[in-house]
């Protein structure tokens, strides 16, 4: 690379390192402490797009991240404005997600005199960020960006913060901007050790009642073909994790849909009776895996996975496989394929599972109200093009997107599950949209993360990235609701949200679409109108605000424990 | 539960410490002590932490050390295979003649230095294993320790090991 520098100021060297970086887009809010920073987006070819709180940027930047599977870019001001980031930024760890957060900070010779927008966001993100980087003079800026790029999307990606002091931006300097690096700390793996593999293998072939389990991991990894490939070859049945959701085609028939907290009965039963897992790509959560000791017991459990810590964090594996997931996958199926190996199509096991799945489809309980949650994602799954992106917010309506929307195309699922953040699926749409604006976008929401960042709906309006909110309204804080009504004696205290807002003349006032579903028709023709339209759609849905969520298990009991409807 | 030392390469930059701690505080290990310390390379810090825990809790102390960016090389020594000591100061009560002999026989006894020897105290300084210190510690509190301040310790893998 040429080692030539150029007069410049820090904050001009940082838009065009982030030109650099193919960056097209940042979310963000303008503020005494990163002006100099806006002031080049005059002079540049990075979209600006003003959001209504910080943390909504973060959220936007995180969607943008997830789907484009490049760092999203968020922009805030020091203080207030970087504190409020930090929801999003710890979102997006919890997650996974690439992302880089660019804040401003007080000139360098007022940190630590507690100046006016003075926080210490350096200390402060440091538990909730991949890495941080607080450049202390305009010549280290471009590479804080060109590394921070580098480690959010490498290996576990995450988010990286670029924490940059006043006068840093505004000093001149003469800036080298294509330096070479390296970063002696970080060395991300990528392939896996083919002795691994093979012993991979062995257990899997050795066992009678084998299961795939898909993380969140295969998804980030796009091993989409590779897991497919590997299942069918091995006639292996399928269960996903919540974050692992859409990893497997929902419509294929080695697919048993998630597993935990409120997964699939089919795919819990399964999973309680499996006496192999392939693990691929997860970290076993509390709400994924019910208890770690009983998950872990009368089973061999194969592990791979990116991030060698994970190994052995939450499970004890008889295998692990480091690397990539798709390059792991990738060396099983060449093994797999240079020995012919191939299972028995018609095994009693993969006989039972298939029964076990037909037999919860017809036999699942659902709402028999007009607009029972089932009915109405099913109805939102008949309407959208299989390619649409989801993403959801946290709560009830999350949990019956786990149950019944089945993702088709791979990839196309996302939602807040580390975390848990409400109000993360409304910006997080809005981003996914801003990287893909060729597949409609749809936010299936609960009335009560909605309204935590709700005024995300002036970005989409004027910022023309019309997305649909599939608002399933039942007007309170259901899944707490749920859990008063189950562990509490029905003791409800702090969820009813009241008759308010009016979520149609919510959205009109802020010159987006709005549409109230009462029947399954106005739902229907709600659902094609939000499709046609060239604006964002809230599609209000009031459902009954007693429904559960079911299957459940309840917090710290096994998986065997599912509660089921009744 | 066991007792291991992790000898860690970091970046010798702002923060480091915290980043270090807070991972332990945030994971809910312990640390049992820690001394830092720059290192021949100037970019360079060499921190030894010692902690407890079981072979599960130990190993994923080492893996989430590994995983920060900012470490650089992490390895969790062998007691046997390593030089460790710990440097302590005791300031010990005195209160007679016979007290100050017992306490300078018990100084040599561990090899300890003598300073400040006042009228009414005596300072011992020793560098030793932790378990040499303990121990010297629980004969040192007969005669009455006033206060005393121990540094953690510091650790080299032996060659060829």
């Amino acid at each position: 690379m040429v080692n030539k520098t150029e007069t410049m100021t820090g904050a001009r060297a940082l838009m065009v390192a982030l030109e650099q970086e193919g960056v097209k887009e940042v979310f963000g809010l303008p503020g005494g402490a990163n002006l100099p920073m806006y002031d080049e987006f005059h002079r540049c070819d990075i979209r600006h797009i003003l959001v209504r709180h910080e943390q909504s940027a973060a959220h936007m930047a995180d969607g943008y991240g997830r789907v484009s599977r490049r760092p999203g870019v968020c922009f805030a001001t020091s203080g207030p404005g970087a504190t409020n980031l930090l929801t999003g930024i710890a979102t997006a760890q919890a997650d996974s997600a690439p992302m880089v957060a660019v804040t401003g900070q007080v000139p360098v010779h007022m940190i630590g005199k507690d100046a006016f927008q003075e926080s210490d966001i350096m200390g402060m993100a440091n538990p909730v960020v991949k890495y941080a980087f607080q450049p202390r003079t305009s010549e280290e800026v471009p590479a804080s960006v060109r590394k921070g790029f580098y480690i959010a999307a490498t290996g576990r990606p995450g988010p990286v913060l670029i924490d940059v002091p006043k006068d840093v931006q505004s000093c001149e300097a003469e800036i080298r901007l294509t330096e070479e690096f390296k970063i002696r700390g970080y060395h991300p793996w990528t392939d896996p050790d083919i002795h691994n593999v093979e012993r991979a293998i062995k257990t899997l072939m050795r066992a009678d009642k084998p299961i795939i389990l898909a993380g969140g991991g295969t998804i980030i990894s796009s091993a989409f073909a590779e897991l497919q490939a590997v299942a069918e070859m091995l006639s292996i049945p399928v269960v996903t994790t919540f974050k692992g959701k859409g990893a497997f085609p929902e419509n294929h028939p080695l697919s048993l849909g998630p597993i935990g907290m409120h997964g699939h009965a089919e795919a819990n039963k399964i999973m309680t009776e499996a006496d192999c897992v392939l693990a691929i790509g997860t970290r076993f959560s509390d709400r994924s895996v019910g208890t770690f000791e009983d998950f872990e017991s009368h089973r061999s459990i194969i592990h791979m996975d990116v991030d060698p810590a994970e190994i052995g964090k939450n499970q004890t594996t008889r295998v692990a496989v480091v690397g990539d997931v798709k390059a792991s996958l990738r060396v099983m199926l060449k093994l797999l394929s240079q020995r012919k190996v191939a299972r028995d199509e018609g095994g009693e096991w993969l006989k039972h599972a298939r029964e076990m799945k037909s037999y919860w489809k017809e036999n699942l309980k659902i709402h028999p109200g007009e607009l029972g949650a089932a009915k109405i994602l099913r109805k939102l799954r008949e309407i959208l093009p299989p390619q649409s992106i989801v993403t959801t917010e946290v709560g009830q309506h999350q949990m019956w997107a786990s149950l019944f929307f089945d993702v088709i195309s791979p990839g196309t699922f996302f939602s807040s599950t580390g975390l848990g953040t409400m109000g993360w699926g409304f910006p997080a749409a809005i981003g996914a949209k801003v990287a893909r604006p060729d597949v409609p976008v749809v936010d299936i929401a609960g009335d009560g993360s909605f309204n935590m960042t709700e005024n995300s709906l002036a970005t989409a309006v004027l910022e023309n990235i019309p997305v649909i909110v599939f608002l399933v309204n039942n007007y309170s804080l259901g899944m707490v609701a749920q859990w008063q009504r189950t562990f509490y004696h029905r003791r409800m205290v702090g969820v009813d949200q009241g008759q308010c807002p009016d979520y149609v003349k919510l959205a009109e006032s802020y010159g987006a679409q709005g549409i109230r579903a009462q029947s399954m028709d106005e739902l229907d023709g709600a659902i094609r109108a939000g499709l046609k339209s060239d604006v964002a759609t809230v599609i209000d849905i009031p459902i009954d605000p007693e429904e559960d969520v079911l299957p459940f298990v309840a917090p710290g009991t096994p998986l065997k424990d599912m509660i089921l409807p009744s | 539960m066991m007792w291991a030392i992790f000898s860690i390469l970091v970046e010798n930059k702002p923060g480091i410490l915290f980043e270090v701690t807070h991972m332990f505080r945030s994971r809910n290990f312990n640390i049992d002590s820690i001394a830092v310390g720059v290192t021949e390379n100037p970019e360079l810090s060499r921190m030894t932490i010692t902690t407890y825990g079981n072979e599960r809790q130990i190993a994923q102390i080492g893996k989430q050390l590994d995983k920060m960016i900012d470490t650089v090389e992490v390895r969790r020594l062998d007691e046997h295979k390593a030089v460790y000591r710990e440097l302590a100061i005791f300031k010990i009560r005195i209160t007679n003649a016979d007290a100050s002999m017992e306490v300078n026989k018990l100084i040599n006894a561990y090899g300890a230095k003598a300073h400040d020897t006042k009228k009414g105290s005596i300072m011992a300084e020793l560098t030793a294993t932790p378990d040499q210190i303990t121990a010297f510690e629980e004969l040192a509190k007969r005669f009455g320790i006033i206060e005393m301040a121990r540094t953690g310790i510091a650790a080299l893998q032996r060659s060829g090991s």
